[in-house]
């Protein structure tokens, strides 16, 4: 980073901004390459541009197009979605800690998910392509009936009331999943573990559909609240007296991110850390400002969940390690890193 | 970092006279009410059971203890270290969370926040998967090791960076590294398959119980909880600001690093004995606040007397709810806690 004459002002703040975005993209460029790449079948760069442009194989196309892209798009997809999700409930709840899983979006599509495989005999006579939504049905219900239970009447939601709400019904979600694990079979178990430990398995067209109404609806309509973010983050009485209607623009950004959050978990599992931990680098890189740092989190998340998916294709093929554990393996460090550097 | 999102409970506080916030009166009869009660609760507890055992043989198994009695040897080898655990170990996570809540200012910092859960649970999962034949007594000593190299690693790493350790930089280093090991432990299970056994063990249980445990461990205990109490003061001034405190001439780094060590003893050794039922540290002292008060000094012990009561009736439930098989310990706590914290979620007074 080069110093700048003033470092706060606006001017310099926007540049360092830019600078930021445009570097996080050659990133996830350079990274998209290395993705495409990698796994069970190597394509060398020259091999995929020809794909790319249709004068591949038949093999090269197949998984270029049928295995690969999809799966590459899924994690940038939920990457960019998780992690504004968390910016978002760490602005609304003005807590550090808050993320996705703070409002039971994962418990709750866990708790279904393992409902679902313990009610089938066995793992392959479950309905696999029931999993995406029964998922996301269990995410958003759980944060649906969260956000019921810490509504009062006459005050409508304060936000530490959610907070610890939302807290409150994850460790009842998860102590039911305690009892469930110990009474499954190893076989369902591993699978159910393997699924909260935030894989991403569907890997097709269709789920790239299903996954991306809600992330071109919802991501813009994030960025496009980043004034309200900021006037929020003010505090609420500052904010309501600054001419907020808080608690609408709370519950609008709230469903925001749960729908972001609960759509990613639908098809790619609990991957938790993205949401924590996307905010915090954005503000490290550009300042709370929302203006800049919701794209920035986007931009990390996103490259954060591709790298961490192809890490998880390449390090043990041919099996796979789950996206969700890569993710914190090279996420946590770093960020522990940071935060060991850190000026306060 | 934008520090407003520290501020615990994220809401502008009008600053009151600390002695209109604070119930002496109803903490007294929180201590000395729930101490009876919890007396009572250890006598159920120990005559209840898959066979029951009238109070009077309790008694008699206790003070006139005789080897050749089935009974006496059921009182005194399994139930008694069991709800003495349990005892122990629910006022241990509630003091640790209590402190943590003061010291970060954060409504969701509990013990499990400074790495000590995932740190024992890491270390758990790497004894499980490479050597399967350790004796149980090893696998406690591991899981405390376990417990103070995540606390120390976050404390070493909030203390490293400029500005010394503030209470945001510990809950998010404490944050990050649970997530870390926590990965790691899933990866190592899902490896080795041993996932199912790790639940068990996690799932809490104070099922075994054993004297050494208790003997190992309750002068550590009983010392940290008097070293708590007689810490709570500077807790209470920590817990309206780090700048507060410091205005007040308290030596800020000095009373964390010892309320760090504080949580770290009684956490890690908890944690070794019954696993995770860390909810215990969370919900504990947001009712002991909600019922005394925000002074600390109150705080630190009716939050000791209530997380053992918790712990107790959760443990006498798991084992009266299926008789002779026992019930995850974790869950029920979860079960009492839930409703509970959420009705004290719904009353939030906006202190910390």
């Amino acid at each position: 980073m080069q110093s700048v004459k003033n470092p706060f002002s606006e001017e310099a703040r926007l540049r360092k901004g830019l600078t930021v975005i445009s570097v996080l993209a050659v990133l996830i460029v350079v990274m998209f390459i290395i993705s495409v790449n990698t796994g069970y079948i190597r394509l060398t760069p020259q091999e995929l541009l020809h794909t790319m442009l249709g004068r591949g194989t038949e093999k090269q196309e197949l998984i270029l197009f049928q295995f690969r892209l999809p799966r590459i798009v899924i994690s940038l997809l939920i990457g960019a979605a998780l992690a504004v999700s968390g910016a978002v409930m760490q602005g609304v709840f003005r807590n550090d800690l808050a993320d996705p899983g703070i409002l039971g979006i994962n418990s709750g599509a866990g708790l279904m998910v393992m409902l679902l495989v313990s009610f089938y005999p066995t793992t392959s006579a479950a309905p696999v392509y029931l999993l995406p939504v029964i998922a996301f049905a269990g995410a958003a219900g759980t944060a649906a009936l969260i956000y019921s239970l810490a509504y009062k009447r006459h005050e409508g939601i304060a936000p530490v009331r959610l907070l610890l709400t939302g807290v409150a019904v994850a460790a009842g979600m998860s102590a039911a999943m305690i009892v469930l694990t110990l009474r499954l079979d190893p076989e369902k178990y591993q699978f159910v573990a393997t699924w909260l430990a935030g894989s991403i398995w569907g890997t097709s067209w269709k789920f790239v559909l299903t996954l991306l109404p809600w992330v071109v609806i919802l991501l813009p309509y994030v960025f496009y609240k980043a004034r309200v973010m900021n006037v929020l983050h003010l505090g609420e009485q500052t904010a309501t007296g600054l001419g907020a209607d808080v608690k609408r623009e709370q519950f609008r950004l709230l469903a925001a991110a749960v729908g972001l959050a609960a759509s990613s978990v639908a098809v790619s599992g609990g991957i938790g850390f993205v949401g924590l931990v996307g905010p915090h680098l954005a503000r490290r890189l550009v300042g709370p400002k929302h203006q800049l740092m919701l794209p920035v989190s986007a931009l990390l998340g996103a490259l954060l969940v591709m790298a961490a998916d192809t890490i998880g294709r390449w390090i043990l093929q041919p099996s796979e390690v789950p996206t969700g554990i890569v993710v914190a393996v090279i996420g946590a460090p770093y960020f522990l890193y940071l935060l060991a550097r850190a000026k306060s | 970092m934008n520090q407003q999102a520290v501020s615990g409970s994220g809401l502008d506080r009008k600053p009151e006279p600390l002695k209109l916030r604070s119930r002496p009166l109803a903490a007294t009869l929180i201590l000395i009410g729930g101490l009876i009660v919890l007396a009572l609760g250890i006598a159920v507890s120990v005559s209840f059971g898959a066979a029951d055992i009238k109070l009077s043989v309790v008694w008699t198994a206790i003070f006139h203890f005789n080897p050749d009695i089935t009974e006496h040897q059921i009182i005194r080898e399994l139930r008694l270290p069991r709800v003495l655990g349990g005892v122990m170990v629910g006022a241990s996570f509630a003091v640790a969370g209590a402190i943590m809540q003061g010291m970060t200012r954060n409504p969701l910092a509990d013990s499990g926040l400074m790495g000590i859960n995932a740190g024992a649970g890491f270390a758990l999962a790497v004894c499980f998967a490479f050597f399967p034949a350790v004796p149980f007594m090893y696998l406690i000593l591991y899981s405390f090791l376990g417990a103070g190299a995540g606390a120390g690693i976050v404390y070493g790493i909030g203390s490293l960076a400029k500005g010394g350790l503030t209470p945001a930089r510990l809950v998010l280093a404490g944050a990050a590294l649970s997530a870390l090991l926590t990965a790691l432990s899933e990866g190592i299970a899902l490896y080795f398959r041993i996932g199912q056994d790790l639940a068990f063990w996690y799932a809490g249980g104070l099922a075994g119980t054993k004297w050494i445990q208790l003997q190992v461990m309750s002068p550590w205990v009983i010392a940290t909880i008097l070293g708590a109490v007689a810490l709570s003061r500077s807790i209470t001034m920590l817990s309206l600001g780090e700048d507060v405190a410091r205005g007040l001439g308290q030596r800020t780094g000095l009373v964390k690093l010892a309320g760090t060590l504080i949580v770290l003893i009684l956490a890690g050794a908890s944690v070794a004995i019954v696993g995770a039922v860390g909810f215990v540290g969370l919900i504990i002292p947001h009712l002991t606040r909600y019922l005394v008060g925000v002074d600390y000094r109150w705080i630190i012990p009716c939050s000791a007397v209530l997380g053992a009561l918790l712990v107790v009736a959760a443990d006498l439930s798991a084992r009266m709810i299926n008789p002779p098989h026992e019930t995850p310990v974790g869950a029920i706590i979860a079960l009492i806690g839930v409703p509970f914290f959420l009705y004290l979620a719904r009353k939030e007074r906006r202190e910390l």
